[in-house]
């Protein structure tokens, strides 16, 4: 007997109530990009078998088809290829593991972190590829100054990546195995290091994109094979399929590079 | 073993804490802690765990722990203080992975812990798979996992809906039951305080200092009988009166900063 409405609203008509609470919850769809990416294609193609554009200027996406197929056949792809991941792999583990040690000393330091910030926040800001030149004078021509300059590149963001995931990391959890007598390490180990590595992996993300700008940009300035140097010539003898075919497989690296995060990604953060 | 809080004064710069408290919490005794909002509670029970040190005064132990207990001072949190990485099984074990108990003993004693607080069924699962009580169960299984001699409890039912946290204090009252593990238990509730203390260090609003400590006359299994209802109810109003002019001198003082 709890209902208790008025008797004399109990004839009239009933409207439902409206629903208010649509929109800001956007769910990426499987499909949807691949969708939008194939209709750019076909209008990209289209206009370049109409004529509608100069193929000087923008060739047609079967044209960069076949420039790709062509540079794959003659091999000339995996040798710029090669050249350009040996440069981005050393540069990125030797930043990586320096900005890894760097960036968990000043997160766990008191005296680290006061030297350490200072030095970061006034070389970050610095244009890594405008240390190039400086480099190839310390270290030679060879290949030292460029693998220096993306290994430079990786180590500052790096190192903010993982000092600001150790600062990240939930201070009742360390107090909690204070509390238990767990050893130091066994903190930094069990706690810190899985506590951080949310922050650290989306530092790769930064990392791999930034090694991939300065290997293209270092590979322009001085080198005769890589994907940058590659991408220069055919810009200087106007091939702009090959051009184009250079740009798309930095597209498909980086692409590449970022699913491998994704994976790891998916292994090592499965609890969240 | 028993813990002493000794004479304990704490600032934090320039905004005093708690000035010279001094009560003690005996072998397989169960002291409540409560007092107003911002009264240094928490502050007090991280010092008596040795995670804070007092700017005057000392935190001391007198007596050994039992010859088994891994770790006498044990705290269970109010926020679980669970590693979300780690399935149920793994956060029990934790603190005994540096123990240098075997695998084989290190299994038993997870597996006693789960079976006495009930998680049995959930040793695989994840922190945030579970509800807030179970979570805190897995806190507690944690803490009997190394044989406390004094538990430190800092409103370990304070994030929990209310039917959750009956069931857990009933678990406290069983866990409590044979003496063998004291407790200093910091409450804002005075009905937790009333079930389950032995004796109740009522705290004046900050800085903290001992306005009395009221000793609650009945065993606990007196307090779970239907006609014990009213006499705890006489109790909890004895406490509250003795806190309500601070609690609102301590909400103004708030608003007023």
């Amino acid at each position: 007997m709890l209902d208790r409405a008025a008797p004399d609203t109990a004839n009239e008509a009933k409207r439902p109530v409206a629903f208010r609470g649509a929109g800001f919850t956007p769910s990426s769809s499987r499909y949807a990009g691949w969708v939008g990416l194939a209709l750019v294609i076909a209008v990209w193609q289209l206009a370049g078998s109409a004529g509608w554009v100069n193929p000087l200027f923008l060739p047609a996406p079967s044209a960069i088809a076949v420039a790709i197929t062509k540079l794959a056949q003659s091999g000339a792809l995996w040798q710029h290829l090669s050249w350009s991941i040996l440069r981005i792999g050393s540069g990125w583990l030797i930043g990586t593991a320096a900005g890894v040690v760097v960036g968990f000393a000043i997160g766990l330091s008191t005296m680290a972190r006061g030297v350490g910030i200072t030095f970061i926040s006034a070389l970050f800001p610095i244009p890594k590829i405008a240390l190039l030149p400086l480099l190839i004078l310390w270290l030679g021509i060879g290949e030292e100054p460029k693998i220096a300059t993306i290994a430079l590149g990786v180590f500052f963001s790096t190192a903010i990546s993982v000092y600001s995931g150790v600062d990240a990391v939930p201070r009742n959890l360390i107090r909690m195995a204070q509390s238990f007598n767990v050893p130091f390490h066994t903190i930094v180990r069990r706690v810190i290091w899985p506590g951080a590595l949310p922050s650290i992996l989306a530092g790769f993300r930064i990392t791999a994109s930034v090694a991939l700008l300065l290997v293209v940009s270092a590979e322009m300035i001085g080198a005769q094979y890589g994907i940058g140097a590659f991408v220069l010539q055919a810009g200087n003898l106007m091939q702009t399929d090959q051009l184009l075919a250079g740009v798309v497989i930095l597209s498909l690296f980086g692409l590449a590079v970022g699913k491998l995060i994704g994976v790891l990604e998916a292994r090592l953060l499965h609890w969240r | 073993m028993d813990l002493i809080a000794d004479h304990i004064c704490h600032r934090f710069g320039a905004l005093d804490v708690l000035d010279d408290v001094s009560f003690q919490v005996a072998a397989g005794e169960v002291v409540a802690i409560v007092g107003p909002s911002g009264c240094g509670k928490s502050t007090l029970l991280s010092i008596l765990g040795g995670l804070l040190q007092p700017s005057k005064g000392a935190a001391e132990l007198r007596g050994a722990p039992p010859k088994d207990s891994l770790n006498p001072l044990t705290f269970v949190f109010q926020d679980f203080a669970l590693l979300p990485w780690n399935t149920v099984g793994e956060n029990v074990a934790f603190p005994l992975l540096h123990t240098g108990l075997g695998a084989s003993d290190r299994r038993a004693v997870v597996d006693d812990a789960l079976r006495r607080t009930g998680l049995g069924d959930f040793r695989a699962t994840y922190p945030k798979q579970l509800s807030g009580g179970m979570r805190q169960r897995v806190g507690i299984a944690r803490a009997l996992a190394v044989k406390p001699a004094i538990l430190l409890m800092d409103e370990p039912l304070s994030a929990l809906d209310s039917q959750t946290r009956e069931l857990l204090m009933e678990d406290f009252v069983r866990l409590l039951a044979d003496g063998t593990m004291g407790a200093a238990y910091v409450t804002h509730n005075l009905e937790e305080a009333v079930r389950l203390a032995d004796r109740v260090v009522v705290l004046s609003r900050r800085p903290g200092r001992i306005r009395e400590i009221v000793t609650i006359p009945m065993t606990r299994a007196e307090r779970g009988m239907a006609d014990a209802r009213g006499k705890l109810a006489g109790l909890q109003s004895e406490l509250w009166s003795l806190i309500r002019g601070e609690a609102i001198d301590a909400e103004r003082e708030v608003q007023h900063a």
